[in-house]
């Protein structure tokens, strides 16, 4: 049942996206133009290649959220069922909670949280 | 009298009957067909109608705010028809077609982008009993489905093979998964508060009271840190920065002409109307009416308005709250945006989480 909506829905997506592509393909105008196919930078022509090394600031944050994100994972099975076990729960998973508040405390103190 | 309103507006009754007599006309196989093919079509309606509504809206409250009329020619005298004449409008646009671009990537990112939103958009519990994609992990696949849709923004801005674009998705990127953690420790809150992952489920307990009341200062807490990283992840309102105009002319989507930028716009408000649908389910009771316990002439009273209006209306309302922030507050550095998350909403959130517990521990919710 859930697999048969699952595929229905992304068949769904997928058709509207080339089915307002091909209509747009037909009835749109079409006009050729050398200067046409570059990329637009307000009009002066590109200098050098856009696909270039880029600033490391980025990528630090997406290392940080890769280890706060599998944490949350973790946490989910562990919150549904934290109503029935009770006091238990909160104790096991302080310590975890523990750690990933130090880790995002050890995280700013080392500085990996300014922007520079 | 819970059970009396459980059973009064449940739709399972209407679907089963629609089912059985498509079976007793036609082979089971072709039944199935011609309701996975009405589902699609339904999904593709609202999908339409939907943005089509917030997009109007969108302009009436932005004009609201900045004492315009907003559209008013087009359509008689409220504008009505002039969302369907830009539909019209840029259906009808050339599709550029850039030399210099990674091809199959850029053709690929518009499919993301709308596979994400349209993912998400069929988990929406509309009504007892209509919901399309029911599963007992609905929330997480929430989450999961919606991170699909940073994939489309980023291969957008790197496969147009312009500064603009690069710099825009960068900066999207960085944004969108910072403010993803927030928005999983809120939703944690919540699956804590109700024991289940299950949308429709966690609709159910909120019978005896929504979850806003139920959980009290950390509900309310958890409320407003979800309803900034939402307005964040919608890439909307003081966030904006991907599209900042006077920087980046249009962020990832500047070499997107035509109906191909159009998904984009699509997506956009559709992910508003998701992040607010997923708000109004997680804190305001999805479609379940007003309950106060110990006011059972009031509760029935309430329990004759269906689902579907009151799922709709607890939306409308976040969706203009989003809209107020947005028309309100100017837009904020990429900076100040990676500061505010990771300095400020991620350790209260995980305060939030911890109150949370204790009080989900020590039986401190009503």
């Amino acid at each position: 049942m859930f697999l048969r909506f699952l595929i229905v829905v992304i068949l769904t997506a997928v058709i509207l996206v080339i089915a307002a592509m091909i209509i747009a393909e037909f009835i749109g105008p079409r006009s050729f133009n050398k200067q046409k196919g570059e990329p637009y930078e307000c009009g002066i022509p590109t200098r050098g290649k856009s696909w270039v090394q880029f600033k490391a600031g980025y990528y630090l944050f997406a290392i940080l959220f890769l280890m706060f994100d599998i944490e949350t994972v973790f946490l989910f099975p562990w919150a549904a069922v934290v109503k029935d076990i009770g006091i238990y729960a909160f104790t096991s998973v302080s310590f975890f909670l523990v750690v990933l508040i130090l880790g995002l405390a050890y995280a700013w103190k080392k500085g990996a949280l300014e922007w520079k | 009298m819970k059970q009396a309103f459980l059973n009064y507006y449940d739709i399972t009754p209407v679907t089963t009957w629609i089912h059985e007599t498509l079976c007793s006309v036609m082979p089971e196989g072709l039944a199935i067909f011609l309701e996975s093919l009405a589902v699609g079509v339904i999904v593709l309606l609202m999908y339409a109608i939907l943005a089509i509504i917030l997009i109007y809206m969108e302009r009436k409250v932005c004009a609201a705010f900045q004492c315009r009329i907003g559209p008013n020619r087009v359509g008689g005298k409220g504008g009505l028809l002039q969302v369907p004449a830009d539909v019209i409008k840029i259906l009808t646009k050339e599709i550029i077609h850039l030399k210099r671009a990674d091809q199959l990537l850029y053709a690929l990112a518009p499919f993301l982008v709308i596979l994400a939103s349209i993912l998400t958009f069929s988990c929406l519990p509309w009504n007892n009993g209509a919901e399309i994609l029911h599963m007992n992990i609905g929330i997480l696949f929430v989450l999961a489905a919606s991170s699909i849709g940073i994939l489309g923004i980023l291969l957008a801005g790197w496969s147009s093979n312009s500064k603009y674009t690069m710099i825009g998705a960068v900066r999207s990127g960085a944004m969108l998964i910072s403010y993803e953690l927030s928005i999983g420790i809120t939703v944690l809150t919540m699956v804590m508060l109700s024991g289940t992952m299950d949308i429709q489920q966690i609709v159910y307990n909120q019978a005896d009271g929504w979850n806003i009341f139920k959980g009290h200062i950390p509900a309310i807490l958890a409320f407003v840190i979800y309803l900034i990283a939402g307005n964040a992840e919608a890439n909307r309102g003081p966030f904006d920065l991907a599209e900042a105009e006077q920087e980046l002319t249009a962020g990832y989507h500047t070499e997107y002409s035509g109906i191909h930028f159009g998904f984009f716009y699509l997506a956009e408000y559709l992910n508003l109307f998701i992040t607010s649908g997923i708000a109004a389910t997680l804190f305001l009771g999805g479609w379940m009416p007003l309950h106060i316990p110990g006011l059972d002439g009031f509760n029935a009273v309430m329990d004759y308005i269906p689902g579907i209006v009151w799922f709709l209306g607890k939306t409308f309302f976040v969706v203009f709250l989003l809209m107020w922030i947005k028309w309100t507050f100017p837009r904020l550095r990429i900076d100040q945006v990676l500061t505010l998350e990771w300095k400020y909403l991620m350790p209260l959130s995980l305060i939030v989480l911890v109150i949370m517990t204790a009080c989900v521990v020590f039986g401190l919710v009503f």
